[in-house]
């Protein structure tokens, strides 16, 4: 390891765009800096030294952490990324989120984009990643998602506060006549211990800021950390324990309205009847008006308070158009399957999977169908937003986790230019990738052009939430394997189809664009995993079925944690192998993956015998660069089958805080068990059947297991967080189950087979 | 209509039947308690009416007949509760957005039973669904929060 992190001039802006505050240098477009956003918005004696660092005369010294704080704790771990680096304590700062600007762009989310697993270092490999990066660039995405966002900003926020902590001390220099080598910093001051002076940030603030930026900066090595590698207190732990208004839901503006949307249950379908009479004249109401977007067509309810709101969008009669998809879940069942006959991409190909098929001996080959249904996000939140269009200019008020994309969309809906919008990101009452969505900005926008200039605060209820989400998708899978003599495969085809998200997700936001190319995320979590089989082969299929599809946190892993791992006990039970012994075997070429394996083991002690009633299972998925081993525990209890004990151990390469970390694992097993027991979203006349948590449950107290986990630092890339804990939680648990019972369960959810207490 | 909330009173123009809950966020301006699912099955906006947990989602205002108590009325950042201590030290909360309604769920369990077991809190704390899956944290910060207030803290 690298014991001073030089960076060469070049590299500092490539990797940390506008980190010299508005260099332009470089040969290509790609490498010319944005903007530094704080510029324009700079309080009375606020200096700004990058888009991510402000300090005041009076020493307010604010950190930008322009990511999405949805529960993940990101708005901490990257403001220690900077506080680390301006030496500065983590109680001395105010985080902000920060204006919607280009400058904030993403570039890791899609530097796992390519056809390439995350341990592959080939040449070809690395240059597709570096190349998505600076596509990352161009597209400019500020956009949380893809466990990214501390690994984007790993180095460039570290940057950050190297590069304006340099500044600081160059100017006390200055001020106080003495070498900026013999001037040292701490909490937030410059002091030149041979004269016992000493000068606060905020004093130097303004003159650092004039100065030009260095062409290189040190950064601290890892043994020097005083805040990253430790727990930190989260920095807004204090407003959600006393109830803030931090989330969007909380907005309230002068003269605000209130509102709601009532939008076609059949997706895409327009009203062809509607009886608006009833509820325009029910008290409280103050206008109805039609939504026609993207996302579809419906209604805008405004009116003087939210319950007003709600009750005159149950009162609208209204036809809606037949669907262009199947009416129900078997018809779109069959769809999947048909799909699931035809050719697919095929991801991932070694060896020759047909030859090792055709002469296969009969007994030797084990052949399995699994099924997942479609998923609601289903956030603690509602989908909300708040927006005020007056003076040709709109304000727009929401948890989301894309604010350039906010901009842009809202800008077109109301039709005006980007630099006539500015959105105001608050916290969000969970994400899990339903807010990357943009319908409830441009419900709001849309309606905020109808009220004369005055704010509206547009909620949606429960059922419009649960029954209008860009659901996780559906998907079947057709699984086959080979074993060998000594019962390890030799041979395993993998086949997979599911709608595709990415078209769908183009429809909505970019219609124009028509998708290139393979949807890797049908396949992502198959054809990425860590093991070695002579012929091994994964392929995707897209299915057209055009329910809108979504991001779900851990995406396609969500779906191919459950059927690789799955089969890879089945695997295991049908050769009679260990189903760890057979994963040390399989994942030898990749040490990072047998130590979580033989950790996660030692850890649940796997192998010593458990009292009559009990058994576990495990599973391993690698996803977004983490190397995840689950193992759960079951009990066969007189009310039904008990999740007793889950041990996770995971490889994040480096963990910048373990406290949140720990907290994130947990929460991604919880969010996919929680799936896998008990939800599905299902259709009937072209309209989902679930509504609200009496339907669409989750995981309550007094079902959640304990936990154990453990934080492994082997592979030499940082991995992401808030979705790895997901994808081997729902197969652990069906592995368990088999262990316990006997029974193959291969479709979620589970609780359609068996009872859970 | 009167409503007393947080130990001040309210002179309000609602519709009897407007839950409770919007009578405190749009009427009010008390948005502790937040909306989840307006049937009473997630707990995001439990209150207290006079020390009993109650799910102001589904309770129409106008039979509200005691005193109401929100998250805004049991502490403040100066001066927490006990259970809200509890809370940030044992650093519960990710999205946050169900939080408000699990500590009115914990304050009431802890004024009804000094030292719950696992099967109390069970029972207290079922009807509080967190999707961001912080039960285990919960159960810790209820269980030291009892100590906190036991130590008379």
């Amino acid at each position: 390891m690298a014991s001073v992190g030089k960076i060469a001039r070049r590299t500092f802006l490539i990797g940390a765009a506008a980190v010299a505050g508005g260099v332009a240098v470089g040969y290509y477009s790609y490498r010319k800096p944005f903007p530094n956003p704080l510029e324009t918005d700079l309080g009375k004696g606020e200096a700004t030294f990058n888009p991510y660092v402000k300090i005041g005369a009076d020493n307010t010294i604010t950190i930008v952490a322009p990511r999405a704080e949805m529960g993940q704790g990101i708005s901490t771990t990257l403001a220690v990324m900077v506080a680390e680096e301006l030496d500065v304590g983590l109680e001395q700062v105010k985080v902000e989120h920060g204006p919607a600007s280009y400058a904030y762009y993403n570039a890791a989310i899609l530097e796992e984009g390519g056809p390439f697993a995350f341990f592959d270092e080939s040449m070809t490999a690395q240059a597709v990643r570096s190349g998505l990066g600076v596509v990352g660039k161009f597209l400019a995405l500020q956009v949380t998602g893809g466990s990214a966002s501390a690994r984007d900003g790993f180095d460039k926020m570290r940057q950050a506060g190297a590069a304006a902590r340099h500044l600081l001390i160059a100017a006390a220099a200055q001020k106080l006549g003495v070498a900026a080598a013999d001037l040292e910093t701490a909490n937030g001051s410059i002091v030149h211990k041979a004269s016992g002076k000493s000068l606060t940030y905020g004093a130097v603030a303004a003159a650092a800021a004039a100065i030009a930026p260095p062409a290189e900066v040190r950064l601290r090595d890892r043994a020097d950390w005083k805040l990253l590698g430790k727990p930190q207190k989260r920095i807004d732990m204090l407003a959600k324990v006393t109830g803030a208004p931090i989330f969007g839901i909380d907005v309230r503006l002068p003269d605000m309205l209130y509102g709601t949307v009532k939008m076609s249950p059949r997706f895409w379908a327009r009203p062809v009847k509607a009886d608006l009479a009833k509820a325009e004249k029910m008290p409280g109401v103050v206008k109805i008006v039609p939504l026609e977007t993207n996302y579809g067509h419906g209604f805008g309810i405004i009116a003087q308070n939210t319950w007003a709101a709600f009750k005159a969008a149950d009162a609208i009669d209204v036809q809606w158009a037949d669907p262009e998809y199947p009416l129900g879940s078997a018809a779109i069942s069959e769809v999947l399957k048909q799909a699931l006959g035809t050719k697919g991409s095929v991801m991932r190909n070694n060896g020759d999977v047909d030859t090792a098929f055709a002469d296969a001996p009969r007994e030797r080959v084990i052949e399995a169908d699994y099924a997942v249904p479609y998923l609601a996000h289903a956030t603690m939140e509602p989908m909300n937003a708040t927006a005020r269009f007056s003076d040709g200019a709109l304000d727009i008020w929401c948890g989301n986790q894309a604010p350039t994309l906010v901009r842009q969309l809202c800008a077109n809906a109301v039709g005006i230019g980007h630099d006539k919008v500015t959105v105001h990101t608050t916290f969000m009452g969970g994400g899990f990738g339903r807010r990357v969505e943009m319908d409830y900005a441009l419900f709001a926008a849309l309606m905020a052009k109808e009220t004369g200039g005055r704010p509206v605060k547009v909620t949606w209820t429960r059922e419009e939430d649960m029954r209008h989400d860009a659901y996780r998708p559906a998907a079947v899978g057709k699984f086959q394997a080979r074993l060998g003599d000594d019962g390890m495969p030799v041979a395993v085809d993998m086949r997979i189809a599911s709608p595709s998200m990415i078209a769908s997700t183009l429809r909505r936001l970019f219609p124009s664009i028509s998708p290139i190319g393979p949807d890797k995320s049908i396949v992502d979590g198959a054809y990425d995993q860590p093991y070695t089989i002579p012929d091994y082969r994964v392929s995707g299929v897209a299915a057209p079925v055009s329910i809108p599809a979504g991001a779900w946190r851990s995406v396609g892993s969500s779906i191919n944690g459950f059927f690789h791992e799955g089969f890879m006990d089945e695997i295991a039970a049908a050769g009679k192998v260990d189903p760890i012994e057979m994963r040390k075997k399989l994942m030898a070429a990749y040490p990072p993956a047998v130590k979580v394996v033989e950790k996660v083991a030692a850890m649940a002690k796997w192998g010593e015998a458990l009292p009559a009633g009990k058994a576990k299972g495990m599973a391993f998925t690698l996803s977004f660069g983490s190397w995840v081993g689950e193992i759960v525990q079951v009990a066969d209890t007189p009310a039904g089958i008990r999740v007793e004990k889950v041990w996770i151990a995971a490889d994040v390469g480096t963990a910048l805080d373990p406290g949140i970390i720990e907290a994130q694992l947990i929460s991604g097993a919880i969010y996919g068990l929680s799936a896998a027991m008990g939800q599905q979203i299902t259709f009937a006349d072209g309209m989902v059947e679930q509504s609200n948590f009496h339907d669409f449950d989750a995981m309550r107290i007094f079902q959640c297991p304990v936990f154990e986990v453990a934080i492994l630092e082997n592979f030499h890339k940082m991995g992401g967080v808030g979705e790895v804990g997901t994808p081997p939680a729902a197969p652990a648990l069906a592995n368990a189950i088999f262990a316990l019972t006997g029974k193959r369960i291969r479709t979620l959810p589970l609780s359609t087979t068996v009872a859970f207490a | 209509m009167r409503l007393t909330v947080d130990g001040q009173s309210f002179d309000i123009d609602a519709d009897p039947d407007m839950p409770l809950l919007w009578a405190l966020r749009d009427l009010i301006g008390k948005t502790g308690p937040k909306f989840g699912c307006g049937i009473a099955a997630c707990g995001a906006c439990t209150v207290h009416v006079d020390g009993q947990p109650v799910r102001s989602c589904s309770l129409p205002v106008g039979q509200v007949s005691g005193a109401v108590t929100t998250i805004e009325g049991i502490g403040t950042a100066d001066r927490l509760h006990p259970v809200q201590q509890a809370w940030l030290e044992e650093q519960v909360a990710q999205c946050g957005y169900c939080q408000a309604g699990q500590i009115m769920s914990a304050v009431a369990l802890l004024d009804e039973v000094a030292d719950p077991s696992d099967a109390d809190i069970d029972n207290a704390m079922g009807g509080n669904l967190c999707r961001c899956g912080t039960y285990p944290k919960i159960r810790a910060a209820i269980r030291k929060a009892a100590a906190l207030k036991t130590a008379g803290l």
